[in-house]
């Protein structure tokens, strides 16, 4: 197991010095440059470019940069003046993430009850009600979804805070806005996924020893049920945290998503980098994680990784 | 010799889209105290499905008892309650699957679906249980018991699987184990294990078992007692040596034709039974066989024919025991004619 983590991990450090190449030579193909602007005289340009070594020729500023990526230092952001990029993902990640984390529970917990119950009434009425929330959720798009709880739950019904993000009853709406689509993905997949186990020779036997449907269902069937759901946990994870930008504008959160859409628009090079690396850190250590988890649920997939 | 279960006029049948599936009709039979009982036929013809009805393992819905009784100890099982029937389960009567590769839990221990038996019904301490499974692990011929214990069922081979399997079915001590095609999913050289182990055990505890097989091979090996099963009716009952050397059924006979034997002379073809099993959404209305019988005389295409009894144990639904149907090799001494069962 150890050695596969090592591999594992030795593989993502590549993964993300591949990424980091590639994008350090498409932001640059981008029309435009951070400093492209009418009022701007060419003395000030020089200046500004001769200050964020942008004059120097490109292998040597990609020399530079990796050399910094790899000490920790994302360099200063060429928009917002005197801020370092480690600075503002430090300060606006702990949003996007504790937004992310909370869709995700929200999602993954409802996602797998209502498949479960779903699967366990098949044809039935609650199975019914189970595919309808399913469909909704993977039809309406989350900006459509957010407006939707904060029309209904903010305005019309005064239940619940439309905007901002202090304490915990702000975050109930985003948090399902961003995290609606994944709960229906999940409890389709879960509903799926049940079925199968509940028809399997194993769930017979299990009744067949005589235990109460209750035990079937929670120790036998689950956990053979969930693997599947967690295959699909690291791709979620990064998406729903990245694909936060939408609800954390419509909610008004301070999060990242903000900062990563801005990046790009005014090609602030630096900016648009670290996010990306950041980013893409993440979603490696969530899959490689995932890989891990996935091993502890299911001991077949132990058995080889210790052999690998 | 009391009789330890007794099923009586069972018919069960499934709904499905294409109709009501009558998969047994009408089928009676009896376990008696430390006897294998066999129950034989092909594919489809009802003989996992009966053997599943007496522990209700067989979906409901879909599946549904149209009637007949299921006697365990004297107590109706179709009309125990949850909790009545669970501690049949596992406890009164095991069971062991078909396909020992699937049927056990992929991500539980050995020890722990051993274990698991007795979860519910048996106050016992940790290290009773696990004493418990360690001793049955012995007894179905695991070495290492303590290793295995541990382990998961991947790491284990086919056999070894059905050894599991054979020690959950055993572990809580049932008076009838119910065997639906053991050795079915094994290769040959391991059949012959788990056959052995299953007689041995059958001995040495005194369980009686049923043991559900497409293989006459099987049945001579084992049984005391055959139930030859076609169309969901039973067709022909006896000892083993009264099915094998008293064939009075036309199936039966087929059965034992398509097979090959040491005596089978060089370059003689097998004789398989042609045509198809019967459509059970519309069973015929005579005689289940009589498409496919060589022998099939009119009356068998419209009339069910009646229960001939040719000894104390030998019984066969057939027409051609009737006194006025014409002399084959089918034809045995009746010694008590023509009864509805």
């Amino acid at each position: 197991m150890a050695k596969y983590i090592v591999k594992r991990v030795l593989l993502a450090i590549v993964t993300l010095f591949v990424l980091a190449s590639i994008v350090f030579v498409l932001v640059r193909l981008l029309p435009g440059d951070p400093f492209s602007n009418p009022k701007m005289t060419p003395e000030i340009r020089a200046n500004l470019e001769a200050y964020y070594g942008l004059d120097k020729p490109l292998p040597v500023q990609y020399v530079t940069y990796m050399k910094n990526v790899f000490r920790g230092d994302l360099g200063y952001s060429m928009k917002y003046e005197g801020r370092t990029v480690n600075r503002i993902i430090s300060e606006s990640f702990p949003f996007s993430a504790d937004l992310g984390i909370r869709a995700l529970c929200f999602a993954f917990f409802f996602g797998i009850i209502l498949g479960i119950i779903a699967a366990l009434n098949r044809g039935k009425k609650l199975d019914f009600l189970c595919i309808l929330i399913a469909i909704i959720g993977t039809s309406i798009p989350d900006f459509i979804m957010g407006s939707l709880l904060q029309y209904f739950f903010g305005i019309k019904w005064q239940l619940l805070p439309v905007a901002q993000y202090t304490s915990f009853r702000h975050t109930i709406l985003p948090s399902i806005a961003v995290g609606f689509y994944t709960l229906a993905s999940v409890s389709r997949l879960m509903r799926s996924s049940m079925l199968e186990v509940v028809t399997s020779d194993y769930t017979k036997t299990a009744r067949a020893k005589g235990l109460s449907e209750f035990r079937v269902t929670f120790k036998h069937q689950i956990r053979n049920a969930i693997t599947p759901i967690i295959t699909i946990m690291g791709p979620t994870v990064a998406a729903v945290l990245t694909g936060t930008f939408v609800i954390e504008a419509l909610f008004a959160i301070p999060g990242m998503g903000k900062y990563y859409v801005d990046s790009i628009n005014m090609a602030d090079y630096t900016l648009v980098l670290g996010m990306t690396i950041f980013y893409g850190a993440f979603l490696v250590i969530a899959i490689l994680i995932v890989d891990i988890l996935y091993g502890i649920i299911d001991p077949r997939i132990r058995l080889s990784g210790k052999k690998a | 010799m009391e009789n330890l279960l007794e099923v009586k006029n069972l018919t069960f049948s499934f709904h499905t889209y294409g109709g009501v599936v009558k998969a047994v009709r009408d089928v009676s039979f009896e376990v008696r105290p430390g006897e294998i009982l066999g129950i034989v036929g092909e594919s489809g013809c009802g003989k996992s499905v009966t053997s599943s009805c007496i522990m209700r393992l067989n979906p409901e819905p879909p599946g549904f008892f149209e009637g007949g009784e299921i006697l365990y100890k004297g107590n109706d099982v179709l009309k125990m309650d949850k909790k009545a029937l669970r501690n049949i389960r596992g406890t009164e009567i095991g069971f062991i699957f078909q396909d020992p590769m699937t049927s056990l839990n992929p991500t539980m221990r050995i020890g722990k679906q051993i274990e698991e038996v007795f979860v519910g019904k048996k106050n016992m301490s940790a290290a009773e249980k696990k004493q418990k499974a360690l001793e049955i692990l012995k007894l179905v011929g695991i070495s290492d018991g303590e290793r295995r214990y541990k382990q998961y069922p991947h790491e284990l081979s086919g056999g070894m699987k059905q050894r599991v399997m054979i020690a959950i079915a055993l572990v809580g001590s049932p008076s009838i184990v119910i065997a639906d095609e053991p050795t079915t999913s094994l290769d040959v050289t391991i059949e012959a294990q788990i056959l052995d182990l299953l007689k041995n055990l059958q001995k040495t505890l005194g369980t009686s078992i049923i043991l559900i097989t497409h293989d006459l091979g099987v049945i001579a090996k084992l049984c005391d007692r055959v139930l030859v099963m076609y169309g969901g009716k039973v067709v022909e009952r006896g000892t083993v040596d009264e099915i094998f050397y008293e064939t009075a059924h036309p199936y039966t006979k087929g059965l034992m034709q398509s097979i090959a034997r040491l005596d089978t002379a060089k370059g003689e073809k097998l004789k398989p039974i042609e045509g198809t099993p019967p459509d059970l959404f519309s069973p015929p209305v005579g005689c289940p066989f009589a498409a496919r019988c060589e022998y099939c005389m009119d009356v068998c295409i419209d009339t069910p024919p009646e229960t001939y009894t040719l000894s104390e144990e030998h019984k066969t639904c057939c027409w051609l025991q009737h006194e006025f149907a014409p002399d084959t090799d089918i034809k045995k001494t009746v010694i008590k004619k023509g009864e509805v069962e």
